[in-house]
């Protein structure tokens, strides 16, 4: 009996010691730096609150940690949809002047991979700037320091809170330097193949109703049209 | 016995590794896809939209029925010419497989759109403009401009078109939008081409 007892903590252990691994594991922590901060291209910036009670809509299947807004949107019940969010929010430059609406569609993907530091979701998004022209994005996110760094530790804190500072880019494909996929699709931007990364700011999460302050920023590169040309040469 | 608590470390380990490695931690929901193979190679499929049911949102500066009817919708000047919409896209068994955004817009600098991203979370997303202006038949005729994972490689015409319902049943619904695709893979063109 005392063998089997001490087989059974053995394994208890040696689980304990896995996630722990995986929780402190250095070679998963990624570099915060954009891929875009070195560039000598334009850059949009554009703003958000991450937050869904200050977005003009957001709505996922109901029984998840963060409320559906406002209270009467239709939820995403069905099976297929169950793992998807869908988000509208006023866009804002970087002088906090609204200057577009976004509409985002993110879902759990495949391709999550916790053994690899991956948690990742498959978003687009779907944006007009009025007078500039509309655009798509296409990326993958990696949340797997969100969840190490704010997630776990709000569950760990006794008041089930986390306060703080905590920047990380979320972008992490489909581009070989971990940016997203922008299309242009009329307007100014009518034609236009570039990149972009999405990044998130938080300072506060509650383990009730998730991120409670936390904004985000989706950085498109311009390219020159130089540049454009040269390539085509 | 402390053999037995080491031996019970490492089984814990690998149990865990193993678990980890070989469960999924997302298995999305797949419908099947109802696909029409075209002689020419391509494919078409075709979606639908059930209004009102499926409709998730209606932002416009001063609707009157706004949807969600507490939406607080911004009132700027600049978005006066935008209508936004959300909706769930079923395929054609009636099942719902995603979700689409149509954005239809003008300004007298960029322009006016009509815009669809159909999200369709097991396989992908395509990024849709449409011509503003509509034929005799009332079908709108439209390009994919972009597509994500199973759509990537795909390009061609999609048309969509309302379709009033003439039931006479209280439950009814008011109408659909039809939305049908019909793709191309971009790699068997240049094939076609080459060849």
């Amino acid at each position: 009996m005392k063998y089997l007892l001490s087989l059974v903590v053995g394994m208890l252990a040696g689980v304990a010691i896995f996630f722990a691994f995986l929780y402190y594991n250095p070679l998963t922590t990624r570099n915060t730096l954009s891929p875009l901060s070195v560039t000598d291209n334009d850059l949009i910036s554009l703003n958000y609150s991450a937050v869904a009670a200050d977005s003009l809509l957001y709505t996922n299947d109901g029984e998840s940690q963060i409320a559906p807004h406002p209270a009467k949107v239709l939820q995403l019940w069905e099976p297929s949809i169950r793992n998807t969010r869908a988000m509208a929010t006023v866009l804002f430059d970087s002088r906090s002047q609204r200057v577009g609406i976004g509409i985002k569609f993110s879902s759990d993907s495949e391709r999550t991979s916790i053994l690899n530091g991956k948690m990742i979701v498959d978003s687009v998004w779907h944006i007009y700037l009025p007078g500039r022209g509309s655009l798509f994005v296409e990326q993958s996110e990696n949340y797997w320091r969100y969840l190490r760094d704010i997630v776990i530790p709000a569950h760990w804190n006794s008041g089930n809170n986390w306060r703080g500072i905590w920047n990380g880019n979320i972008t992490d494909g489909p581009g070989a330097l971990g940016t997203a996929k922008v299309i242009g699709g009329s307007g100014n931007f009518l034609g236009l193949e570039t990149e972009g990364v999405e990044s998130l700011a938080a300072k506060a999460y509650t383990v009730e109703a998730g991120p409670v302050a936390m904004s985000g920023e989706l950085v498109i590169e311009l390219p020159r049209p130089d540049t454009a040309i040269a390539s085509d040469l | 016995m402390f053999r037995t608590f080491i031996a019970g470390i490492l089984l814990g380990l690998a149990v865990a590794g193993a678990a980890l490695y070989y469960v999924p931690a997302v298995d999305q929901f797949r419908e099947h896809s109802l696909i029409v193979v075209q002689p020419n190679g391509g494919n078409s499929e075709s979606f639908h939209i059930n209004v009102p049911t499926d409709r998730i949102l209606i932002g416009a500066p001063a609707q009157q029925n706004p949807l969600p009817t507490d939406l607080d919708w911004p009132s700027d000047e600049q978005f006066a010419n935008l209508r936004s919409e959300l909706f769930k896209i079923r395929n054609s068994k009636d099942a719902v497989v995603g979700l689409g955004s149509r954005l239809a817009a003008s300004h007298p600098d960029s322009g006016d759109i009509i815009e669809w991203v159909l999200h369709l979370p097991a396989r992908g997303s395509v990024y849709i403009a449409m011509r503003t202006n509509p034929s005799d038949t009332g079908q709108r005729i439209g390009e994919m401009l972009s597509g994500t994972r199973e759509f990537a490689a795909l390009r061609g015409p999609v048309s969509e078109r309302w379709v009033a319902n003439t039931s006479d049943s209280e439950d009814a619904s008011s109408g659909r939008i039809n939305l049908l695709t019909a793709f191309v893979s971009t790699k068997f063109e240049v094939e076609e081409v080459v060849e």
